[in-house]
């Protein structure tokens, strides 16, 4: 017995909090980040950028520019002209300026690029270049957007009559996208006992990773090859797309993510910088890094959000859900560059029936366009979850309250039950599995749900604000079923290289890209299982195109449910191989051998086994059947069946200071479940981090903007970012409910806590306040704003 | 272009000779001509902190410190930290306590913490959260960073005892 | 985030400084602790010709006690300030406002001269010199004079500082022992400047108030003595109605500018509140 525990604690494989692999480095501030690399004869580029959200560039003078000493060069769109590269498809399907030609659209946006020797002389020409602008009316708000009268943002695309997701029907007009039984949930609406409604706002907001967007694009004119060294979450779809701008053979790009300061989702889309720092290599022969400062990531860089969201639900007076009808209006910003799969422009939105059991329902989004920086899908989203969650979970408290039923005990009524699993939704999604009651209750117990309504209502007595917020979120990950998901066409397969060599360690390669998320230890814990090797002994590589295999990268948590799959499957294939050779090498039938944690036993007979590393040694020699090929390789290419469905309970308690309008968080409770757990330790860190970002986004984050389209927050000394001082204490649990299709049962969990925290808290401030008839509060729940609402109920005066 | 002035201190133990402009920052010195990447670039308002380097005792952002201010002074990074192939208790800490999941915060955050505990050598949660309050992270939620620092303090006080 | 060329300097002596400014003139600035200027002259809000180092400068630093005043280099950094076991034994209003400014690094390099004489209302020291009735040294081509806090801030980046002249030294009278204090102060966040805050003196006898000394951060163009409320409490009970009294006479000096942190309104009714909580506070910790 001790033997076999021994073995098995050798490996580190799954479900171990090992410790990464990947902390050598970074500890010791030997990382390589995009701003560490230094290439001889380097230049830097540094943007001009225009002061105005709207207006038409009248003249662009270099000449200053050109003579500030360092200065090499100043590339405006009428030197992308030329290679055609003054435009650039996004991700969702419609194009974006390069550099801005004629016009610019949103305050920040491209106009030109100064390359110098040194980032100091970059500095100096890029306020030397002397740009002409005629200021047009800016729309902000996207409720102006489609007015009669509004001014047209896009008239690069005024005769196109779609882009790329249906008729608009307005030149501000991006798509309009539905789902659901519209005409079957009117009906229920129609005769409902019981409706609420609410317009639910996700401000504006940005995934802010500490390290900011940049490259380092070098093109060899020698050979043709392209190596560009970028923050992307998704190089192989950036190489591809970069092949069909550029015109050179995808073969001869390289793309390289190293390591990553944080992704978030701000590192997937194809940003202007960094496609014309490739152009300007191509051009001066020599690498061009361009990093971005911090003003110019949160102010032009994907933002998240900026939903306006109208919620209803149709119930019984029991308040059981009968029908949900969500609408939102979404604002793009000045171009569609968010990644979207064809089919789901609005993303994974219509996961917004969230945990219930609900029978009808239609959703519609409307997207438009307005003067602000490009974006939506971002932060932790999970491709509009965050949206959808946020949604569903305000809208049942909403109707709890209205039928003063205890927010609690109306999930329980409405969660689909553990035997409905696998549940198909009103839109279509199979739930994998779940199990929401337990889930619920573990948290309560632990928390005293009991205990802490009666501290409220004695509170209450004493005119003391305390809220009780829940979640009980469902998430949707892992994008996606190829024949549904697709990024401008490309399947969102995952993939895994394995390769075991003689002497028995192995190297993986997969298609997904970590930005911190710890894939140098979780791949090779699960791959360690699978082989029976030790995760110690298993490296893993992600992010050089050249050696990964094609792949979707790492953002809406999808990693571990299509890497991870892929990764296992891949390992299968080796040891449905190693088995062969193992049969021969002991004389025995295949039939004969049984696995145990790092080796073949043969039934019956332990004393007989070989290990895997037995069998990659073989491998290589002719001490193999017949006929069969030298080697112990393998690679799958993974096409998910489903999405996985991670979910959650949370409880959070706050006290809220009506006199300063300061909310503290005296708990935070998290319970979640992502399936199989690979690595708990992990698990937690993404955890903690998430709920962190929730509290930020929840509590105090916000990119603001006036009537004109110019930022009023956008640089860290506004845009909130907690610290350890603000940052609450977070309790973590769990429950293991694996996913019936996923080869190691996991569901990927590291947005979960973004998804799931956001609606905790602010259903936390609204409960503080639910005894005075507030049904909503919009965020952010800044100190100003919460005590306008206090001021505005009376209850704070002196 | 400004007249470049040699500035001569110590980086880590080893005497460093630089020729800079007045007005250039020191981590853009210690990054880009001394070849120490460990401090890194977060913003420019002088709030995220991951450029923190130790400067004659003190916890300071590189970014808000000319190099010509430097003149003779005792500088130490992230890279000077491990000594002799020995982890710092702090590096060592870091790593038990997953303090860290995309690294970049990490450099700047360690150095820091390496001040704290010099003048505070048994800091409650409190306190940690207070006194790095300078530093951002925007992975870990801070919570195993303030168990790698209290690591790090409970072995630096077992190796003084 | 490369600020514009300068040329910089690094004097050892107040005479040596002085004379740099003479010479630059209008194209000089003073750089103290730095984080305030640089991080402007990284965005380019500013850009000097020349810079002049005060931090070579010994005579600039140090905390001392003379005879019943508190004398702090102007040099003097925030972190200094905080581990003084003169200033926390002495003068503790001075050290809880030091914790409170920016976060740690800052605080490292940050010095009180260059807090006050920066002239900015956001900034926290202007407010617990005018509580404490401090004085600051003041030294030109012409000679030293020594001015009240009272009558130092005149407006936005506007002090009583002349061209030519270095803010030398602060001079602190010794609070009288077993007076209370508070410094309450406001903010989004770490790092933040306040939303409002208030600094309270308070010298107690019995449940009467001798002394009261009131002054406000960041809800006007420089920082508030809140005079009409100091002048109601004293010799009055310190109890809820004359603590509600003071708050409504400190909010009423009160003109703060709209921004991020909130309208004029939530200011406004901010440093009434850090007023409420500082005078409690404050009463908690005085000597009867």
């Amino acid at each position: 017995m001790t033997d076999l525990l021994e073995r098995e604690n050798k490996l580190q494989g799954m479900g171990v909090s090992r410790l990464r692999k990947e902390d050598a480095r970074f500890i010791r501030g030997k990382g390589t980040y995009v701003d560490d690399i230094k290439m001889p004869g380097m230049l830097f580029g540094a943007i001009v950028r225009s002061p105005f959200a709207h207006a038409r560039i009248k003249s662009i003078g270099k000449e200053k520019a050109l003579k500030v000493p360092g200065v090499v060069a100043v590339l405006t769109a009428d030197d992308l002209k030329p290679v055609k590269l003054h435009w650039m498809p996004t991700l969702g399907g419609d194009v974006q300026a390069v550099l801005a030609d004629k016009k610019v659209c949103f305050q920040y946006q491209e106009v030109a690029m100064v390359l110098a020797t040194d980032r100091y002389a970059a500095a100096d020409g890029v306020d030397a270049v002397e740009v002409e602008y005629e200021e047009l009316p800016a729309i902000v708000d996207p409720h102006k957007s489609m007015a009669k009268d509004a001014p047209v943002i896009r008239e690069d695309i005024a005769d196109k009559d779609e882009v790329g997701h249906g008729k608009r029907t307005h030149p501000n007009h991006i798509f309009t996208w539905d789902a659901g039984d519209k005409a079957g949930t009117d009906a229920v609406f129609a005769n409902a006992a019981v409706t609420v409604r609410e317009e639910i706002l996700n401000p504006r907001v940005h995934p802010c990773p500490l390290e900011t967007c940049g490259c380092v694009a070098s093109f060899d004119k020698v050979t043709g090859q392209l190596t560009v060294y970028l923050t992307s979450q998704a190089p192989h779809l950036v190489r591809t797309v970069v092949a069909m701008l550029s015109g050179i053979p995808e073969s001869k790009i390289r793309m390289v993510g190293g390591d990553i300061g944080g992704g978030f989702g701000n590192k997937v889309p194809v940003y202007p910088g960094y496609v014309v720092a490739i152009v300007a290599s191509i051009v001066t022969g020599v690498p061009i890094k361009w990093i971005e400062s911090r003003i110019e990531n949160i102010s032009t860089t994907g933002f998240a959000r900026d939903y306006h969201g109208v919620g209803e639900l149709a119930a019984d007076k029991d308040g059981r859900i009968k029908a949900l009808r969500f609408t939102a209006l979404a604002d793009h910003g000045a171009f569609n560059s968010h990644v979207s799969a064809t089919k789901f422009p609005a993303g994974l939105f219509s996961i917004c029936t969230g945990s219930y059991d609900i029978p009808k329902a239609y959703c519609r989004v409307d997207a438009v366009y307005t003067n602000k920086a490009p974006g939506g899908v971002a932060y932790r989203c999970s491709l509009r979850v965050t949206e959808a969650v946020y949604l569903i979970e305000r809208m049942i408290d909403v109707l709890a309250q209205k039928l003063n039923i205890d927010k609690a005990e109306i999930r329980r009524r409405n969660f689909v039950k553990k035997e409905q699993f696998p549940y198909a939704t009103a839109f279509g999604w199979t739930l994998d599995s779940g199990n929401y009651h337990a889930a619920l209750d573990k948290v309560l117990k632990a928390v005293d749900y009991e205990g802490l309504r009666r501290e409220q209502a004695e509170r209450r007595k004493k005119g003391e604000l305390m809220g009780i917020g829940i979640s009980t979120f469902t998430e949707i990950v892992g994008a996606g079923p190829n024949k549904v998901c697709d990024i401008l066409g490309i399947s969102l397969f995952d993939s895994c290289d394995i390769r075991v060599n003689p002497t028995g360690s192995a190297i993986a390669r997969l298609g997904t890209m970590t930005q911190g998320q710890g894939h140098m230890t979780t791949y090779a814990q699960i791959i360690a299982t699978e082989l029976g090797l030790s995760s110690d002994e298993i490296q893993i590589e992600e992010g050089d195109t050249d050696k990964a295999p094609y792949g979707a990268g790492t953002w809406g948590s999808r990693s571990t449910p299509v890497g991870g799959a892929a990764a296992a499957m891949a390992a299968r294939k080796i040891r449905a191989k190693a088995q062969k050779i193992a049969a021969h090498l002991l004389e025995v039938g295949e039939g004969d051998l049984e696995w145990e944690v790092d080796r073949f036993k043969v039934k019956g007979n332990p004393g007989k086994f070989k290990t895997m590393k037995d069998i990659a040694l073989a491998a290589h020699t002719s001490n193999i059947p017949d006929g069969m090929e030298k080697g112990l390789d393998a690679s799958e290419y993974y096409d998910p069946p489903n999405m996985t469905f991670p979910f959650g309970a949370y409880v959070c308690v706050v006290d809220i200071d009506k006199y300063t309008g300061e909310t503290r968080v005296r708990r935070f409770y998290a319970l979640d479940d992502c399936g199989t757990r690979i690595n708990p330790m992990i698990i937690e860190g993404q955890i903690h981090g998430g709920l962190t970002e929730a509290f930020a986004v929840a509590m105090g984050q916000q990119v603001p903007f006036d009537e004109a389209g110019n930022h009023l927050g956008n640089s860290l000394m506004d845009y909130f970012l907690p610290t350890s001082a603000e940052t609450p204490h977070w309790e973590t649990d769990h429950t293991v409910t694996p996913s019936p299709h996923h080869p190691i049962g996991a569901k990927g969990v590291a947005e979960s806590p973004h998804v799931g925290g956001i609606p905790c808290f602010t259903n936390a401030v609204v409960d503080a306040f639910a005894h005075l008839g507030v049904t909503h509060l919009t965020m952010p729940h800044t100190a100003y704003r919460v005590w306008q609402t206090c001021n505005a109920l009376g209850i704070n005066k002196r | 272009m400004a007249k470049k002035q040699a500035v001569a201190f110590n980086l880590n133990g080893k005497q460093v000779d630089v020729l800079v402009e007045p007005r250039e920052l020191l981590i853009h010195t210690l990054r880009e001509k001394l070849a120490h990447t460990g401090p890194h670039i977060g913003c420019e308002t002088s709030h995220c902190g991951a450029c923190t380097v130790d400067l004659d005792g003190m916890s300071v952002k590189s970014c808000t410190v000319l190099t010509v201010q430097c003149e003779g002074a005792k500088v130490l990074t992230i890279e000077g930290m491990e000594q002799g192939g020995a982890l710092h208790a702090l590096q060592e800490g870091f790593h038990q306590e997953h303090g860290l999941q995309c690294g970049y915060c990490t450099p700047g955050m360690i150095t820091r913490a390496y001040r704290l505990l010099q003048e505070n050598p048994d800091p409650t949660e409190e306190e940690i959260r207070y006194w790095m309050a300078g530093n951002l992270c925007r992975c870990t939620g801070y919570q195993n960073i303030v168990k790698a620092v209290q690591y790090a303090a409970k072995k630096l006080a077992a190796k003084a005892a | 985030m490369i600020p514009r060329e300068f040329e910089y300097h690094a004097p050892s002596s107040i005479p040596d400084a002085l004379g740099l400014l003479k010479k630059f003139g209008e194209g000089a600035k003073l750089l103290a602790g730095g984080h305030s200027l640089l991080p402007m002259m990284k965005m380019r809000f500013a850009a000097p010709e020349h810079l002049i180092d005060l931090g070579r400068i010994a005579e600039l630093r140090g905390i001392r006690e003379d005879k019943g005043t508190i004398v702090l280099g102007a040099m003097t950094t925030e972190n200094e300030i905080i581990w003084s076991k003169l200033l926390q034994d002495k003068c503790p209003l001075l050290v809880e406002g030091a914790r409170l400014i920016s976060d740690p690094q800052v605080r490292y390099k940050g010095t009180i001269g260059g807090d006050i004489s920066h002239g900015d209302p956001a900034n926290d020291h202007p407010a617990l010199m005018l509580a404490l009735g401090a004085s600051f040294v003041l030294r030109g081509a012409s000679g030293e004079r020594t001015v009240p806090a009272e009558g130092f801030f005149h407006g936005l980046y506007d002090t009583e500082l002349k061209p030519g002249e270095i803010m030398t030294a602060i001079r602190i009278p010794v609070p009288a022992a077993g007076t209370g204090y508070c410094y309450a102060k406001l903010k989004r966040k770490t790092g933040d400047f306040a939303t409002a805050a208030a600094a309270v003196l308070l010298r107690m006898k019995g449940d009467t108030v001798q002394e009261a000394s009131i002054a406000l951060t960041n809800v006007g163009p420089t920082a508030l003595k809140a005079k009409a409320a100091e002048a109601a409490l004293k010799g009055k009970a310190l109890g809820d109605t004359t603590i509600e009294e003071a708050a409504k006479l400190a909010m009423g000096i009160c003109e703060p500018t709209a921004d991020q942190r909130g309208d004029a309104q939530y200011k406004t009714a901010m440093a009434g509140e850090m007023t409420r909580r500082a005078l409690r506070t404050a009463r908690t910790r005085a000597a009867s």
